[in-house]
Protein backbone atom coordinates (compact mmCIF):
# COMPACT_ATOMS: atom_id res chain seq x y z
CA UNK A 1 0.00 0.00 0.00
CA UNK A 2 1.22 3.45 -0.88
CA UNK A 3 1.86 5.83 2.01
CA UNK A 4 1.14 9.49 2.40
CA UNK A 5 4.70 10.79 2.25
CA UNK A 6 5.02 9.08 -1.13
CA UNK A 7 1.87 10.79 -2.26
CA UNK A 8 3.19 14.22 -1.35
CA UNK A 9 6.51 13.52 -3.07
CA UNK A 10 5.16 12.17 -6.31
CA UNK A 11 1.75 13.70 -6.84
CA UNK A 12 2.76 17.29 -6.18
CA UNK A 13 5.28 17.16 -9.02
CA UNK A 14 2.43 16.44 -11.44
CA UNK A 15 0.45 19.53 -10.53
CA UNK A 16 1.59 21.71 -13.47
CA UNK A 17 0.24 19.24 -15.98
CA UNK A 18 -2.97 18.61 -14.01
CA UNK A 19 -3.55 22.34 -13.62
CA UNK A 20 -3.04 22.93 -17.35
CA UNK A 21 -5.52 20.16 -18.13
CA UNK A 22 -7.98 21.58 -15.60
CA UNK A 23 -7.77 24.97 -17.30
CA UNK A 24 -8.51 23.44 -20.71
CA UNK A 25 -11.46 21.57 -19.19
CA UNK A 26 -13.09 24.33 -17.15
CA UNK A 27 -11.86 27.24 -19.30
CA UNK A 28 -11.37 29.48 -16.29
CA UNK A 29 -8.67 29.79 -13.63
CA UNK A 30 -10.92 29.89 -10.60
CA UNK A 31 -12.77 26.68 -11.52
CA UNK A 32 -9.47 25.07 -12.55
CA UNK A 33 -7.97 25.75 -9.12
CA UNK A 34 -11.02 24.30 -7.37
CA UNK A 35 -10.93 21.27 -9.65
CA UNK A 36 -7.24 20.60 -8.98
CA UNK A 37 -7.67 21.02 -5.25
CA UNK A 38 -10.66 18.68 -5.18
CA UNK A 39 -8.70 16.17 -7.28
CA UNK A 40 -5.76 16.15 -4.88
CA UNK A 41 -7.99 15.75 -1.86
CA UNK A 42 -9.87 12.86 -3.43
CA UNK A 43 -6.61 11.29 -4.53
CA UNK A 44 -5.13 11.67 -1.07
CA UNK A 45 -8.12 10.03 0.52
CA UNK A 46 -8.00 7.19 -1.94
CA UNK A 47 -4.24 6.83 -2.05
CA UNK A 48 -4.31 3.69 0.06
CA UNK A 49 -6.07 2.03 -2.85
CA UNK A 50 -3.48 3.13 -5.36
CA UNK A 51 -1.14 0.33 -6.31
CA UNK A 52 2.47 1.43 -6.20
CA UNK A 53 4.31 0.71 -9.40
CA UNK A 54 1.25 1.45 -11.53
CA UNK A 55 0.79 4.72 -13.36
CA UNK A 56 0.27 7.51 -10.82
CA UNK A 57 -0.23 10.14 -13.50
CA UNK A 58 -2.97 8.15 -15.23
CA UNK A 59 -4.63 7.49 -11.88
CA UNK A 60 -4.65 11.20 -10.99
CA UNK A 61 -6.03 12.08 -14.43
CA UNK A 62 -8.82 9.62 -13.95
CA UNK A 63 -9.80 11.36 -10.71
CA UNK A 64 -9.42 14.77 -12.36
CA UNK A 65 -11.58 13.75 -15.30
CA UNK A 66 -14.26 12.12 -13.16
CA UNK A 67 -14.41 15.13 -10.88
CA UNK A 68 -14.68 17.44 -13.86
CA UNK A 69 -17.41 15.41 -15.52
CA UNK A 70 -19.43 15.00 -12.34
CA UNK A 71 -19.03 18.51 -11.00
CA UNK A 72 -18.58 20.91 -13.87
CA UNK A 73 -20.01 19.27 -16.91
CA UNK A 74 -23.23 18.56 -15.08
CA UNK A 75 -23.79 22.31 -14.88
CA UNK A 76 -24.40 22.74 -18.55
CA UNK A 77 -25.55 19.99 -20.83
CA UNK A 78 -23.64 20.13 -24.06
CA UNK A 79 -24.53 18.01 -27.06
CA UNK A 80 -21.38 16.58 -28.58
CA UNK A 81 -21.09 13.96 -31.29
CA UNK A 82 -23.37 15.85 -33.64
CA UNK A 83 -21.78 19.19 -32.93
CA UNK A 84 -18.68 18.69 -35.10
CA UNK A 85 -18.64 19.31 -38.82
CA UNK A 86 -17.16 16.66 -41.04
CA UNK A 87 -13.66 17.80 -41.88
CA UNK A 88 -11.27 16.19 -44.34
CA UNK A 89 -8.13 14.37 -43.17
CA UNK A 90 -4.87 16.34 -42.94
CA UNK A 91 -6.92 19.53 -43.02
CA UNK A 92 -4.17 21.89 -41.92
CA UNK A 93 -1.38 20.17 -43.82
CA UNK A 94 -3.32 20.42 -47.06
CA UNK A 95 -3.64 24.17 -46.55
CA UNK A 96 -0.37 25.29 -45.01
CA UNK A 97 1.89 22.23 -45.24
CA UNK A 98 4.39 21.29 -47.90
CA UNK A 99 5.75 24.78 -48.16
CA UNK A 100 9.29 23.82 -48.98
CA UNK A 101 8.59 24.41 -52.63
CA UNK A 102 7.15 27.84 -52.00
CA UNK A 103 9.46 29.06 -49.28
CA UNK A 104 13.20 28.53 -48.99
CA UNK A 105 14.35 26.11 -46.34
CA UNK A 106 13.03 22.98 -44.73
CA UNK A 107 11.92 24.77 -41.57
CA UNK A 108 9.41 27.08 -43.25
CA UNK A 109 6.32 25.21 -42.11
CA UNK A 110 7.76 24.66 -38.64
CA UNK A 111 8.15 28.41 -38.26
CA UNK A 112 4.65 28.91 -39.55
CA UNK A 113 3.18 26.57 -36.92
CA UNK A 114 5.23 28.30 -34.28
CA UNK A 115 3.57 31.62 -35.12
CA UNK A 116 0.34 30.47 -33.54
CA UNK A 117 0.21 32.14 -30.13
CA UNK A 118 -0.20 30.18 -26.90
CA UNK A 119 -3.64 31.75 -26.54
CA UNK A 120 -4.73 30.64 -30.01
CA UNK A 121 -3.69 27.04 -29.42
CA UNK A 122 -5.34 26.96 -26.00
CA UNK A 123 -8.55 28.52 -27.33
CA UNK A 124 -8.62 26.12 -30.27
CA UNK A 125 -8.57 23.17 -27.86
CA UNK A 126 -11.09 24.81 -25.56
CA UNK A 127 -13.45 25.35 -28.50
CA UNK A 128 -13.89 21.58 -28.98
CA UNK A 129 -16.99 19.91 -27.55
CA UNK A 130 -16.27 18.16 -24.24
CA UNK A 131 -15.83 14.57 -25.37
CA UNK A 132 -13.47 15.48 -28.18
CA UNK A 133 -11.60 18.00 -26.06
CA UNK A 134 -10.86 15.47 -23.34
CA UNK A 135 -9.58 12.87 -25.81
CA UNK A 136 -7.36 15.36 -27.67
CA UNK A 137 -6.06 16.82 -24.43
CA UNK A 138 -5.13 13.44 -22.99
CA UNK A 139 -3.46 12.22 -26.20
CA UNK A 140 -1.84 15.25 -27.78
CA UNK A 141 -0.97 17.37 -24.76
CA UNK A 142 -0.42 14.69 -22.12
CA UNK A 143 0.78 11.85 -24.31
CA UNK A 144 -1.38 9.08 -22.85
CA UNK A 145 -1.82 5.87 -24.85
CA UNK A 146 -5.20 4.85 -26.31
CA UNK A 147 -5.52 2.22 -23.57
CA UNK A 148 -4.78 4.74 -20.81
CA UNK A 149 -7.29 7.19 -22.27
CA UNK A 150 -9.89 4.43 -22.49
CA UNK A 151 -9.32 3.68 -18.79
CA UNK A 152 -9.35 7.34 -17.76
CA UNK A 153 -12.56 8.17 -19.66
CA UNK A 154 -14.11 4.72 -19.14
CA UNK A 155 -14.92 4.27 -22.82
CA UNK A 156 -13.87 1.60 -25.37
CA UNK A 157 -10.59 2.06 -27.27
CA UNK A 158 -12.51 2.30 -30.56
CA UNK A 159 -14.40 5.28 -29.16
CA UNK A 160 -11.11 6.88 -28.07
CA UNK A 161 -9.79 6.53 -31.61
CA UNK A 162 -12.87 7.96 -33.29
CA UNK A 163 -13.04 10.91 -30.89
CA UNK A 164 -9.37 11.61 -31.46
CA UNK A 165 -9.77 11.39 -35.20
CA UNK A 166 -12.65 13.82 -35.34
CA UNK A 167 -11.38 16.05 -32.54
CA UNK A 168 -7.97 16.50 -34.17
CA UNK A 169 -9.51 17.47 -37.48
CA UNK A 170 -11.80 19.99 -35.81
CA UNK A 171 -8.83 21.41 -33.91
CA UNK A 172 -6.92 21.84 -37.17
CA UNK A 173 -9.87 23.58 -38.74
CA UNK A 174 -10.02 26.02 -35.84
CA UNK A 175 -6.28 26.70 -36.08
CA UNK A 176 -6.62 27.32 -39.78
CA UNK A 177 -9.30 29.92 -39.09
CA UNK A 178 -6.85 31.74 -36.82
CA UNK A 179 -4.18 31.52 -39.51
CA UNK A 180 -6.53 33.05 -42.07
CA UNK A 181 -7.71 35.77 -39.68
CA UNK A 182 -4.13 36.82 -39.03
CA UNK A 183 -2.88 36.43 -42.60
CA UNK A 184 -0.44 33.72 -41.57
CA UNK A 185 -1.30 31.63 -44.59
CA UNK A 186 1.28 31.68 -47.36
CA UNK A 187 0.55 32.59 -50.92
CA UNK A 188 1.24 29.60 -53.05
CA UNK A 189 3.24 30.14 -56.26
CA UNK B 1 -4.10 -0.48 -50.75
CA UNK B 2 -0.88 0.99 -52.00
CA UNK B 3 2.05 1.61 -49.63
CA UNK B 4 1.27 5.33 -49.70
CA UNK B 5 -2.39 4.83 -48.78
CA UNK B 6 -1.33 2.46 -46.00
CA UNK B 7 1.16 4.97 -44.67
CA UNK B 8 -1.33 7.84 -44.58
CA UNK B 9 -4.04 5.63 -43.14
CA UNK B 10 -1.78 4.74 -40.21
CA UNK B 11 -0.32 8.18 -39.63
CA UNK B 12 -1.91 8.75 -36.23
CA UNK B 13 -1.36 5.17 -35.10
CA UNK B 14 2.30 5.68 -35.91
CA UNK B 15 2.63 9.09 -34.24
CA UNK B 16 0.67 7.87 -31.22
CA UNK B 17 3.04 4.94 -30.78
CA UNK B 18 0.18 2.47 -31.19
CA UNK B 19 1.50 0.27 -34.02
CA UNK B 20 3.19 -3.10 -33.58
CA UNK B 21 6.96 -3.09 -34.08
CA UNK B 22 6.64 -4.86 -37.42
CA UNK B 23 4.05 -2.45 -38.68
CA UNK B 24 6.01 0.57 -37.48
CA UNK B 25 9.17 -0.65 -39.22
CA UNK B 26 7.31 -1.19 -42.48
CA UNK B 27 5.89 2.32 -42.38
CA UNK B 28 9.22 3.82 -41.38
CA UNK B 29 10.87 2.04 -44.27
CA UNK B 30 8.30 3.48 -46.64
CA UNK B 31 8.70 7.00 -45.22
CA UNK B 32 12.48 6.82 -45.70
CA UNK B 33 11.89 6.28 -49.40
CA UNK B 34 8.80 8.39 -50.01
CA UNK B 35 9.09 12.13 -49.52
CA UNK B 36 5.40 12.87 -50.35
CA UNK B 37 4.37 10.62 -47.43
CA UNK B 38 7.14 11.81 -45.09
CA UNK B 39 5.98 15.42 -45.40
CA UNK B 40 2.56 15.09 -43.73
CA UNK B 41 4.16 12.88 -41.06
CA UNK B 42 6.71 15.58 -40.26
CA UNK B 43 4.01 18.22 -40.32
CA UNK B 44 1.71 16.36 -37.92
CA UNK B 45 4.62 15.55 -35.59
CA UNK B 46 5.66 19.20 -35.52
CA UNK B 47 2.08 20.32 -34.93
CA UNK B 48 1.86 17.94 -31.97
CA UNK B 49 5.00 19.46 -30.46
CA UNK B 50 3.73 23.00 -30.99
CA UNK B 51 0.41 22.16 -29.31
CA UNK B 52 2.15 20.54 -26.35
CA UNK B 53 4.61 23.38 -25.94
CA UNK B 54 1.99 26.12 -26.12
CA UNK B 55 -0.37 24.54 -23.62
CA UNK B 56 2.01 24.77 -20.66
CA UNK B 57 0.79 26.64 -17.59
CA UNK B 58 2.39 28.11 -14.51
CA UNK B 59 0.70 26.81 -11.36
CA UNK B 60 -0.23 29.66 -9.01
CA UNK B 61 1.82 29.49 -5.78
CA UNK B 62 -1.38 29.99 -3.84
CA UNK B 63 -2.82 26.77 -5.28
CA UNK B 64 0.26 24.73 -4.33
CA UNK B 65 0.06 26.16 -0.82
CA UNK B 66 -3.68 25.47 -0.53
CA UNK B 67 -3.28 21.85 -1.58
CA UNK B 68 -0.31 21.30 0.75
CA UNK B 69 -2.18 22.78 3.68
CA UNK B 70 -5.29 20.74 2.97
CA UNK B 71 -3.29 17.52 2.75
CA UNK B 72 -1.25 18.24 5.86
CA UNK B 73 -4.26 19.00 7.98
CA UNK B 74 -5.98 15.91 6.61
CA UNK B 75 -2.94 13.83 7.56
CA UNK B 76 -3.79 14.04 11.24
CA UNK B 77 -7.54 14.26 10.83
CA UNK B 78 -9.00 12.32 7.88
CA UNK B 79 -12.47 13.74 8.65
CA UNK B 80 -11.16 17.18 7.72
CA UNK B 81 -11.27 16.04 4.13
CA UNK B 82 -14.96 15.47 4.11
CA UNK B 83 -16.59 18.73 3.26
Amino acid sequence: MADRATFADQAMDLMPSLYAAALRMTRNPSDAEDLVQETYLRAYRGFGGFQEGTNLKAWLYRILTNTYINTYRAKKRRPDETELDEVEDLYLYRRIGGLEAAMAGRSAEDELLDRFTDTEVKEAIESLPDNFRLAVLLADVEGFSYKEIADILEIPIGTVMSRLHRGRKALQKRLYEYAVDRNLTPTRP
Amino acid sequence: MSDCEDALHELYGFLDGELTDDRRKLIQHHLDDCQPCAEPYDFEAELRQVIRRKCQEQVPDTLVAKVRTAIESAGTDPDALIN
